[in-house]
């Protein structure tokens, strides 16, 4: 009998999610004598008609991390999703966005006015821009459209399954790939590799009442190692976190930053937090309220610092009169309505 | 890019507590004020119910505004929930205005039982202010150039 088949791609990720997947050490070696490995670019060469060739629906196991940000990723994403039995949303960026999802707080025409202009070590006084399509003697070169909005997997496709985590931990990961070779899969649209509680459940510090008279960033003050963040005034997302991870960051002095994403049955994980942030400042007072936010530099940097293309926001607003469309929206419109979105799985 | 037309008529969700606020539109509508359609009210038992979630979630399924109204400071039928409420709303005001949303689609009124006319007033000047602004379209914003 042959092996089953396995598959590992990345879209918009670092990589951190490959060497999670690679630190498993050892166990790396039952999972490449159990699977036969079809596709994996960033450890060994397969070029993207291999995947092509392959019969629809005959690999086994998917595991995508990274968001989709381009045309070719979105191109990938729909490849996969027809080869594979299973895809599996693997890492934060593929479930949520994650920290490449934070370029929704812009848009293609100001990312590119940024890099390819305003950077200080930018020279560029021709105003090169990167174009689509570009005619050279050889030929036609062609690159991928650059989209306005970062969007997670399952926006693009339907996924069966998300593994959360920035990136997932080693015994998660694990975990989920020993269930998949002994069969045992939960109900489609399901979160695996974590629990069903919060990262608090996880974290081991003394949690008592929580009221705070102002916030404070973690090298303001020195925190007491044995005592919950939050009631010492340091944000931590904890409260809206899907736990799972063992709380690592927790245990380093460090708040929670929320790459688990939310817990169950919670739509909104920056609107969670946002709402425990506001819930433990001890006052009534509209003025002191008001400076206790306003303290906060960057309250959509904290509430979605992984999840902001899977909030219902989803981005800020874009002024489209301010940003007009450039070259490379042209290509976009011709591939149809691309943000027509796949919603995801519950 | 959606173009702000005479004749759009904005859609504004007001999340109106029980006690007070409910009370006062009830006021305005049996006394036969004439004010504007446009808030379609959803009541809740009290304004600390309500979590930021539905605020983002009137947005994002295509509200062109919102409007919060309970008890007035020291009035909450519970004791605290208005006093919740303010800190709660600081914050999202904080976090709508980073989205892109800007205080005019977003308010927070204190209106008690006895001022149906102070509700009338509130809900004409919103529809106006955002009538001007034009519609949010936030599914529009969400596709490709």
């Amino acid at each position: 009998m042959s092996k089953p088949k396995l598959a590992l791609y990345w879209a918009a990720s670092c990589g951190g999610c490959e060497i999670a997947v690679v630190r498993l050490y050892a166990k790396i070696l039952d999972v490449a004598d159990f699977f036969d490995i079809v596709f994996w670019p960033c450890i060994m060469d397969f070029k993207y008609k291999d995947v092509e060739a392959l019969p629809d629906k005959s690999i086994d196991l998917c595991l995508f991390n990274g968001a989709i940000r381009n045309s070719e990723q979105e191109h990938m994403a729909h490849l996969l999703r027809e080869k594979s039995k299973v895809l599996v949303a693997y890492g934060t960026c593929a479930y949520m966005g994650g920290i490449p999802g934070l370029a929704n707080v812009a848009n293609r025409e100001a990312i590119f006015e940024r890099v390819y202009h305003e950077t200080p070590s930018t020279v560029n006084a021709d105003s090169v821009r990167p174009q689509v399509r570009y005619q050279v003697p050889e030929g036609e070169l062609t690159l991928p459209v650059f989209y306005d909005t970062v969007r997670t997997l399952a926006q693009v496709v339907p996924v069966e399954y998300f593994v959360p985590g920035c990136p997932p931990v080693k015994e998660q990961t694990e975990a989920v790939l020993q269930a998949v070779m002994e069969g045992r899969l939960p109900p489609p649209g399901s979160v695996v590799g974590a629990s069903d509680k919060t990262v608090c459940d996880d974290c081991i510090r003394i949690k008592e009442e929580k009221r705070v008279s102002s916030f404070y960033r973690p090298y303001e003050i020195i925190p007491d190692p044995s005592r919950c963040l939050l009631e010492q005034g340091i944000i931590c997302a904890g409260p809206a976190t899907r736990g799972g991870c063992g709380a690592p960051c927790l245990s380093v002095n460090m708040p929670c930053r929320g790459c688990y994403g939310p817990p169950p049955n919670v739509v909104d994980q920056g609107g969670k937090l946002l709402s425990a942030l506001a819930s433990i400042i001890d006052s009534q007072d509209p003025d002191e309220i008001e400076r206790v936010a306003d303290a906060i530099p960057d309250l959509l940097g904290i509430c979605y610092l992984f999840g902001l293309p899977a909030s219902l926001l989803r981005r800020v607003r874009q002024d489209r009169k301010a940003f007009p469309a450039g070259v490379t929206g042209e290509l976009a419109r011709e591939q149809g309505d691309v943000a027509v979105m796949t919603q995801r799985a519950p | 890019m959606v173009v702000p037309s005479d004749n759009h008529e904005p859609r504004i969700v007001g999340f109106l507590c029980n006690w007070c606020a409910y009370q006062g539109a009830d006021l305005a509508g049996t006394s036969r004020m004439a004010y504007t359609p446009n808030v379609r009210i959803v009541r809740v038992m009290c304004t600390g119910r309500i979590d930021p979630t539905f605020v983002l979630k009137a947005f994002s399924s295509g509200a062109d505004g919102v409007i919060i109204a309970g008890c007035h400071p020291g009035d909450c039928h519970y004791s605290e929930g208005n006093y919740k409420t303010t800190r709660r709303i600081a914050f999202l005001r904080k976090l709508l205005a980073q989205m892109g949303i800007d205080g005019e689609r977003f308010r927070l009124e204190w209106v008690s039982a006895g001022e149906g006319a102070k509700w009338a007033q509130i809900a004409d000047e919103m529809s106006a202010a955002i009538k001007e602004k034009g519609p949010l379209a936030w599914r529009e914003n969400l596709k490709e150039a």
